[in-house]
């Protein structure tokens, strides 16, 4: 029995969700959820992204940290295929997840997208009321009688820790929210889709510190179910919510190891460099 | 002056009071100077305004009572008590017609011109053109579509008619509507397009149940606008509808419209029927009012 195997009966409880088991792959690691190999990613001429090689481990939090320009976010928009919106940009490798290259030309992008969903920088609510703006993501892949779309609606909120907040306002416009609740509200339009990896961009760099403990705290709970990337600026965010770190330079793939170790003791010293401060 | 002190560190000079005196003199002049500029030109245009809006109310109030609202047109009674008094009854549901189907017609082509603008040609060379053009015919003096549509509709029919009308003053919302409509589309951040397409939302999707929502309030000001400007148009339809002084809701034949009836009662040299233009001159603007008090209020709760 191989070691894929052996993992998935340990942990059986996630791919109800998504309701697509991965297949073993001689590509993935052990627990990789989505594994990166060979990753050039180019904004026209200029080449973004080098040569990345990177297993986002199932059902654990991977921080991306490194400075403005090195090349995170752009991986994140790699792996929704956000960049196929924008003629120009293109991405050579392959990012392999159930046992397809998801960067591929054949791959159907919003059945992708259905399954590895993006929180952005800033709130994005939709001009909707509240109950709407979850109920659109799930109405684009399923078709759930009233009943059952209310019972997602709130299994949605309740899961992104909002549900308390706007139980009794439902109907009323999601653009009425704090920036924290707007940003829980994102996450909860997010998992609503059920999908099974959760890209987050910066999610608390335009909140308060009392909404982004919030959604620290949410992280933590959310990793349970999904596997989940966070790029972020704050070291002390990254050390708090990821299993493990990457950190990302001028495109390349500096390091990447838990979090404890890449924060106590890095091997490289360009990264010993930037989590001191010296740089960035 | 020394630019070095006792302690013999390099410092800026210091400043010339005298030199610093003048220059703030000549400044606190200029800004008098164009200060009072701005606020003569102002007052001058708002002069002009004020008499104009003056002597409309003035004139157009005083003819203005249910006879105008409700009768058809009727010559001059040339001062005679007992003979019929006219009306715009006519001109007003003309007007009506002309302008809602105008705008039925023209608001569509627009809005997915402008949704094509904004959403899939930006940076095109096509789409520049596109935008070019449509911006060329925003500026368009209207006769010239008025005399597009004579050889385009009238001539091959074989005479004036509503339809006629009706198609020039579309030609005129089109170029309108578009502005409007890709100005609006743009004010959209693309964190939200992106947002929409994140949750595997297809294009078509992205743009008519989230971007024509987040618009909504400035492209229907936008339609409100191209309404209130085709409800005054009167060359495009001299050549087109013509006019007509019977009520007539046959949109085959020659069809009444206001800026018409004004112009040809203003034109006729009867003291009753230029009170008459001049209460329905008072109408074009009180309604064209209305729509643009409309708009603003749109406008507003969008920001």
């Amino acid at each position: 029995m191989s070691a894929t195997a052996a993992t998935k009966e340990i942990q059986p409880a996630t791919s109800g969700f998504g309701g697509l088991q991965a297949k073993s792959s001689a590509a993935l690691s052990a627990n990789a959820r989505v594994a990166i190999r060979n990753l050039d990613f180019f904004y026209g001429d200029n080449r973004a992204l080098k040569a990345i090689n990177l297993d986002l481990p199932d059902r654990q939090v991977t921080g991306m940290i490194g400075p403005s320009g090195c090349g995170k976010s752009t991986l994140l928009r790699v792996l929704n295929r956000m960049y196929s919106l924008y003629p120009g940009q293109r991405a050579t490798g392959e990012v392999l997840m159930d046992g397809q290259n998801i960067i591929g030309p054949d791959v159907e992008t919003n059945e992708l997208r259905s399954k590895i969903g993006m929180v952005f920088q800033k709130p994005t609510p939709f001009p909707m009321t509240i109950y709407e703006n979850i109920a659109f993501g799930v109405r684009l892949h399923e078709k759930l009688p009233k009943a059952k779309m209310d019972e997602r609606v709130e299994w949605a909120l309740s899961r992104a820790a909002i549900w308390g907040e706007v139980k009794d306002r439902l109907h009323t416009s999601a653009l009425g929210l704090s920036g924290g609740q707007q940003q829980r509200l994102c996450i909860a339009r997010s998992i609503a889709v059920r999908p099974e990896v959760i890209l987050l961009d910066e999610p608390t760099s335009a909140l308060d510190p009392i909404s982004t403990s919030k959604i620290e705290e949410l992280i933590d709970e959310l990793k349970r179910d999904f596997t989940i990337a966070i790029v972020t600026h704050n070291m002390q965010q990254a050390a708090r919510c990821a299993d493990q770190v990457a950190f990302f330079y001028l495109g390349e793939l500096v390091e990447v190891a838990p979090a404890a170790q890449l924060f106590t003791a890095p091997r490289h010293p360009k990264t010993q460099e930037y989590i001191t401060g010296r740089f960035g | 002056m020394s630019a070095t002190t006792a302690d013999g560190l390099a410092h800026a000079p210091a400043r010339d009071q005298e030199v610093a005196r003048a220059l703030g003199r000549r400044r606190r002049l200029v800004d008098a100077l164009v200060r009072w500029l701005c606020i003569g030109a102002t007052a001058i245009g708002l002069f002009f305004l004020a008499s104009l809006l003056f002597t409309l109310f003035w004139r157009g109030l005083a003819a203005l009572d249910w006879t105008v609202l409700t009768k058809e047109f009727e010559p001059t009674t040339y001062g005679d008590e007992t003979a019929p008094k006219g009306g715009l009854s006519h001109a007003i549901v003309g007007t009506l017609i002309h302008t809602v189907l105008a705008t039925l017609i023209g608001t569509p082509i627009g809005l997915l011109v402008g949704t094509y603008l904004a959403e899939y040609a930006r940076g095109s060379a096509l789409g520049n053109a596109v935008r070019f053009v449509s911006d060329v015919l925003l500026s368009a003096p209207s006769i010239l579509i008025g005399l597009f549509v004579y050889q385009l509709v009238v001539l091959p029919l074989g005479g004036f008619s509503g339809w006629a009308g009706v198609v020039a003053l579309a030609i005129i919302v089109i170029p309108v509507v578009v502005r409007t409509t890709e100005d609006m589309l743009q004010l959209i951040p693309n964190t939200l397009r992106e947002a929409v397409i994140a949750l595997g939302a297809p294009k078509w999707k992205m743009i008519t149940l989230v971007c024509y929502r987040a618009a909504i309030s400035g492209i229907a000001t936008g339609i409100l606008l191209a309404v209130a400007r085709i409800a005054g148009e009167t060359a495009p339809l001299l050549l087109t509808s013509f006019g007509n002084s019977v009520m007539s809701l046959d949109l085959g034949s020659a069809m009444a419209s206001l800026p018409i009836a004004i112009y040809q009662q203003a034109n006729s040299g009867f003291p009753d029927l230029i009170a008459i233009a001049w209460s329905g001159a008072l109408l074009v603007t009180l309604g064209v009012l209305a729509i643009n008090i409309v708009a603003r209020v749109l406008l507003r709760r969008r920001r």
